[in-house]
């Protein structure tokens, strides 16, 4: 492997990775504080996406769509929060996964209701071409601008939940809602606002990579299966965590699906490599979590 | 004498009666396909184009009115399987046609064939039924699952391109598909890539391919798979020093329309297009464009053939489709003014014809369109190769 390929394959885990982060922050959250396993997170990620790119064709402009689809966004997953999840907080887990699924094949249907079952949302044309970063080192624009937005967001988020009252009272909440409640941080209010932030990040995620991946209904599922993975390594109700789970899955997918069937090839014939190489680079994410769980059972940066 | 000669045209016309059924008063056609969800514009094209072959005939097939029988398998074998059991029994038809997938085509075949219902496909035609368990009531209008890849590989033999990188889902069509490229391919394959099943994301898959520096890229990626590997090519600036080529249906009018531009000059090996030179062609593509305002893929194309091929048997057994060894006589040697120029069946009723290679391109009216990137054929008079292990002779 020449280095050139070597950090392009690095860029490709660096922009799953954040995207991925995106998602895995709003759900690290609402499960460290509220306590609450919300399936639906991925529904929000798909609304982001889908309302984007309805507004994207609406306005015309590409910048527009995804800025208007964020508050958008947020303010449906606070909507969601204050009406439906409330009640659940109280409720044991299986109870929460049980509503929150329902919610799911709701808000598909609903979706595919009002859109239909895709939507096409296309990045700006000075964004479709690659860009020569390093002497023979080229790399889709467009990529490059999700990396820096999920840059700038880790950072923001970083900033507001170290340096600021409210991400105080987010972090006391992560690691002692009771606690927390006892001090008189108004519980309510931080959740429905945590909630918001989440959707938010969520729309982000699904409005950047609208036009990399497709925007269709279902698009949420599989990236929230990943995103669990991401919170189960990093540790629930922890953002560094969720930020360094996030990058190692990124990596280790991006890798794996490069390295393994190479590494097969060496070692077995070239018919049983084309069959396991392809198939131990997918669950090689999952290998990772199990590992993680195996040693440190409560993830890698937990709070409590 | 007299006598004689009445005896003689008395027992004539009775051995005939006695073997050749009646002509029929109108013929029944069932038609199974994928209509609904993200794979229904596919069989859209087939049912739409199939209508359009009898609609164009005056609402007849063979000089007999069609009633035709539509049910759509929700991409789905298990409905197709009934819908093929529903439309044999219940409904009694005489023909099935219409199926898009493989996988749902295999599980209702049996119901019609083991009830001697001829099917003739207009897309699936997987390569097992081209070999050992090819059947005497399975036509094949379209294509052998493997000639598209052959004739891409010939291509890349015949352009002199030295390297190849080739992609493909991991499943068996993907398998399958990569192993007809090299069966025709002289070069060097550089790699060969298997990625997961419906993968949306290429990144990783592209940066090898770039450090490979193959000269020409194979990818088999149909569907929503194929759309976002495409636009991730192009992202990724691979097209200006790699040859895509892809299969006919991964570069047709429907995938061009979720793409966009960055199609043009992509390439792709096909046994039809728009712009093929013969008439029937012409007054396909002309009345098609009119009645649906759209134009055809190659599985509108394969659809009106289908009726086309009906059309000519039924016309040379005269509307006796009950003989049906009469029926499988006329499938067999049916001549008709295929879209796609020459057309006859091998002994294994797969379809020996000519591949092409095709060019995204401009049309006058700025639309994205795919033509002859020749008028020579890429493989001409090809078949498949399995007919050597199929028993029908």
């Amino acid at each position: 492997m020449t280095w050139i390929l070597f950090l392009e394959q690095a860029l490709n885990g660096l922009q799953f990775g954040l995207m991925l982060f995106l998602l895995a922050s709003g759900l690290t959250l609402v499960f460290g504080i509220m306590d609450m396993i919300n399936l639906a997170h991925g529904a929000l990620y798909m609304v982001g996406a889908f309302l984007a790119a309805w507004l994207a064709q609406l306005t015309q402009s590409f910048v527009l769509g995804v800025l208007l689809a964020i508050p958008l966004t947020a303010v449906f997953g606070m909507v969601m929060e204050s009406t439906l999840l409330r009640t659940l907080y109280a409720r044991d887990h299986m109870s929460q996964v049980l509503a929150t699924f329902a919610l799911i094949l709701i808000i598909n249907e609903a979706v595919r209701m009002i859109w239909g079952t895709d939507m096409p949302l296309a990045a700006p044309a000075a964004l479709s071409g690659p860009v020569e970063l390093l002497p023979g080192l080229f790399y889709p624009s467009y990529r490059l601008v999700i990396i820096g937005v999920g840059l700038v967001l880790a950072g923001l988020l970083y900033l507001a939940v170290t340096r600021t009252r409210v991400g105080a009272w987010v972090r006391a909440g992560a690691s002692n809602r009771e606690m927390a409640m006892a001090m008189g941080i108004n519980i309510q209010w931080l959740f429905t606002l945590v909630f918001g932030l989440g959707a938010a990040l969520c729309a982000v995620a699904g409005a950047l990579l609208g036009p990399l991946l497709a925007v269709q209904v279902g698009m949420g599922e599989s990236v929230l299966i990943l995103a669990f993975v991401v919170i189960v390594i990093g540790g629930i109700g922890s953002i560094w965590g969720a930020f360094v789970g996030s990058l190692l899955v990124g990596f280790v997918d991006t890798f794996g699906r490069t390295l393994m069937p190479a590494l097969f090839r060496e070692i077995f014939p070239p018919q049983v490599a084309s069959a396991a190489g392809p198939a131990v680079a997918s669950i090689l994410v999952y290998l990772l979590m199990a590992v993680v769980l195996f040693l440190r059972p409560q993830g890698l940066f937990a709070r409590r | 004498m007299k006598s004689f000669r009445l005896a003689f045209l008395l027992a004539a016309a009775l051995t005939a009666a006695s073997a050749f059924a009646q002509p029929v008063s109108k013929v029944k056609i069932g038609l199974v396909s994928t209509l609904s969800g993200p794979n229904g514009a596919i069989g859209e094209e087939i049912r739409d184009a199939f209508n359009l072959a009898v609609q164009l005939n005056g609402g007849s097939l063979g000089g007999v009115p069609v009633e035709m029988v539509i049910g759509d398998d929700q991409f789905n074998p298990q409905v197709g399987k009934q819908l093929f059991e529903r439309m044999v029994k219940r409904d009694k038809v005489d023909f099935m046609t219409g199926v898009v997938f493989s996988n749902i085509m295999l599980a209702g075949l049996p119901e019609a064939v083991n009830e001697k219902v001829f099917y003739i496909s207009p897309n699936a035609a997987p390569s097992p039924l081209a070999g050992k368990d090819c059947n005497p009531f399975f036509f094949a209008a379209s294509w052998p699952n493997d000639a598209y890849h052959e004739a891409a590989g010939q291509h890349a033999t015949t352009r002199g391109f030295k390297s190849a990188y080739l992609m493909a889902p991991n499943y068996q069509a993907g398998k399958d598909s990569l192993a007809g490229f090299k069966r025709f391919y002289k070069g060097k394959v550089v790699d060969e890539v298997y990625t997961k099943l419906g993968q949306l994301d290429y990144s990783a898959e592209l940066a090898q391919v770039r450090a490979a520096k193959p000269e020409v890229m194979y990818a088999f990626l149909p569907g929503g798979m194929g759309v976002n590997f495409i636009k991730q090519f192009v992202a990724a600036g691979l097209n200006k020093d790699i040859r895509l080529v892809l299969p006919g249906f991964g570069a047709d009018q429907d995938v061009s329309r979720g793409v966009g531009d960055v199609m043009l000059g992509i390439q792709d090996t096909a046994h039809w297009a728009l712009d093929l030179n013969n008439p029937a062609n012409k007054k396909f593509v002309t009345e098609f464009e009119k009645a649906y305002k759209r134009l055809p893929t190659v599985y509108a194309a394969q659809g009106y053939d289908t009726a086309l091929i009906l059309d000519s048997a039924i016309r040379s057994v005269k509307g006796n489709i009950n003989d049906k060894d009469a029926m499988r006589k006329a499938f067999r040697e049916v001549k008709f003014d295929s879209v796609r120029g020459a057309f006859k069946f091998n002994t294994n009723h797969y379809p020996v014809q000519n591949y092409y290679l095709r060019e995204v391109k401009k049309d006058s009216q700025g639309r994205l369109v795919n033509l002859l990137a020749s008028t020579q054929p890429v493989m001409a008079n090809h078949g498949d190769a399995y007919v050597q292990e199929c028993g029908m002779r």
